[in-house]
């Protein structure tokens, strides 16, 4: 968020990058259950919201202090999604014009994969469940990356067979250490390590999206759920 | 309006997709303490406070439950940690029965502060209240939370979020005062303490956040709240004290009560109890049918009192003299 209003042409790119990356798909989504549009509307509404974001002082009216961002870039959803201004903006732009280059046929999968929600549930944890989804994808692809480069592929592979595939019922640590040719040891160092990781990078993440350590704390608490699973 | 129905998914879909399931154990994954290379194996998450979360766990080098609270997020100068750190090093010098034990305090695999600490079975204070009508079980309790923060204020540390949610009851009556997360160290422990002036005066601070608000608005003293740490001493306890001798009195309370309260909660610390043990004791002459020096009685009141004081003796005296008028009526015939 601090990268996304920075005056550095540069910086703001990066930061823009980082926060189109995280919301576009929760955006989205929301747009398509809450509002009950069709997948043509969605995309159209998408690319017309995150070329406000990008191309306006949109941000400018955001307050750290006041309320999350997450809370914020809805409410805005909601409000071009209620005003229906597709069609006066697609007029402007002459059409359809892709701003952005987004999967919607992959985020069009997963919905379908989730299921979609009735539009009378309740469009902010649907938006925050995504949210940390998109999020965790993010975070993800970069420890990937950071593995790949470190020579740590292996750390990384054993992390995604064990928490983030969904094979039932879950390996077993002997199971991973035969499919990998390490032993079992092994699997709980490369977990542990793979996890330690993914932490903080999901963190750092995080932290290119907030823009006061106060926000980012809050953020950090919903994405790990730490308010709501005590007891 | 029928909700939209969605496309089939690509294969490529499937694989990158996080299920539901898939991001409960990333949220577990990162947010759970790694207790790797630790004596410790992880039960269950018990609770959250301000700072960190607190967890169940097992100590396998000794066989036995401790709680370990570990920093959620620390902040970039370390202010979070240090703090965490600061409030096992004040646990660690309050050896008291009814202050919870610390048993170590350092940095997990993941940088992440905690400490291990007793294990404390049992329910907060107000939940104890909510079930136990008993008035005079309620204030030997509250005796013996007055007992421990004065052995705290005896050690040169002030509470300062004293409240009936931080304060655990066992099963067998004993009683944890719980976070010491914005305690004061007021004097150095080697310090010998100054028996003589209780009050703030003879008190000098030994942190530096001058101007902060810590604590609960209701416990909270006037001076505390106010953000006044020159003036925040032991009685700002005492105050705290007896916003929880006021909550556990419940509706319509003996009047000698109450102004016990009103006594601990004086807006001007002066004109409060000088220490916690002088509230305790307060209530404990209330408990023995005592008069409390803190409610002027009259004639009414002080045969009140007395009458629950010698109840039995009043009425067998009662008795006797009924028999024995009736026996003089029954003779005199």
């Amino acid at each position: 968020m601090v990268a996304a209003r920075s005056e550095d042409p540069a910086e703001r790119r990066r930061g823009l990058e980082i926060l189109v990356a995280a919301y576009w798909k929760p955006v989205y989504k929301l747009i398509r259950a809450r509002w009950n549009r069709s997948t043509e509307d969605a995309r159209d509404l998408t690319q017309e919201f995150f070329a406000r974001v990008i191309e306006k002082d949109f941000l400018a009216g955001f307050d750290p202090g006041k309320g999350r961002l997450r809370t914020f870039l809805r409410t805005c959803v909601d409000a071009m999604a209620k005003n229906d201004v597709r069609d006066a903006m697609r007029l402007k732009r002459g059409g359809g014009a892709q701003v952005l280059s987004l999967d919607f046929e992959t985020a069009e999968g997963e919905l379908a994969l989730a299921g979609i929600p009735a539009p009378e549930d309740r469009a902010d944890e649907f938006f925050e469940k995504e949210w940390v989804r998109s999020v965790f994808a993010l975070a993800l692809a970069r420890l990937r990356a950071e593995c790949e480069a470190k020579g740590k592929a292996a750390n990384f592979r054993v992390f995604e067979r064990y928490d983030v595939e969904d094979e039932e019922p879950r390996p077993t640590y002997a199971a991973l250490a035969s499919e990998f040719g390490i032993a079992a040891t092994d699997v709980t160092n490369y977990l542990a390590w793979a996890r330690r990781e993914f932490r903080r990078v999901a963190l750092d993440t995080l932290r290119d999206m907030t823009a006061s350590e106060e926000e980012f704390r809050r953020e950090a608490r919903d994405l790990f759920g730490l308010d709501a699973r005590a007891g | 309006m029928t909700t939209p129905r969605p496309v089939t998914p690509p294969e490529s879909t499937r694989s990158s997709w996080l299920s539901d399931a898939a991001v409960e154990r990333l949220r577990e994954a990162a947010g759970t303490p790694d207790l790797t290379a630790t004596r410790y194996r992880l039960i269950r998450r018990v609770g959250r406070g301000g700072m960190g979360s607190v967890y169940l766990a097992d100590d396998t080098h000794l066989d036995r439950p401790v709680a370990l609270k570990v920093l959620d997020l620390d902040d970039p100068r370390g202010l979070l940690a240090e703090r965490l750190l600061r409030e096992a090093r004040i646990l660690a010098r309050l050896e008291h029965p009814g202050i919870v034990p610390v048993h170590e305090a350092g940095r997990l695999a993941d940088g992440r502060v905690f400490y291990a600490m007793k294990y404390v079975e049992g329910e907060r204070l107000d939940h104890r209240v909510a079930r136990d009508p008993d008035l005079p079980s309620r204030l030997r309790l509250f005796r013996r939370v007055c007992e421990a923060v004065a052995f705290a204020h005896d050690r040169g540390i002030l509470h300062r979020d004293l409240k009936p949610q931080n304060v655990m009851v066992g099963t067998f009556g004993e009683v944890w005062v719980m976070d010491w997360g914005v305690a004061k160290v007021l004097r150095d422990v080697d310090r010998p303490p100054d028996r003589g002036g209780a009050g703030t005066a003879a008190w000098g601070a030994t942190d530096t956040d001058h101007g902060t608000v810590l604590g609960t608005r209701g416990y909270m003293a006037p001076e505390q709240e106010r953000g006044d740490l020159s003036a925040v001493g032991p009685r700002s306890d005492v105050y705290s004290l007896g916003a929880m001798l006021r909550f556990l009195l419940g509706d319509d309370p003996p009047r000698p009560l109450l102004a016990i309260c009103a006594k601990a909660m004086a807006a001007e610390p002066a004109e409060r109890y000088a220490g916690a043990l002088d509230l305790a004791r307060e209530v404990s002459r209330h408990l023995d049918g005592l008069r409390v020096e803190a409610y002027p009685e009259g004639v009414l009141d002080k045969a009140r009192r007395l009458y629950e004081r010698h109840k039995v003796a009043v009425w067998l005296i009662a008795a006797y003299l009924v028999v024995r008028g009736a026996l003089l009526a029954f003779l005199g015939r």
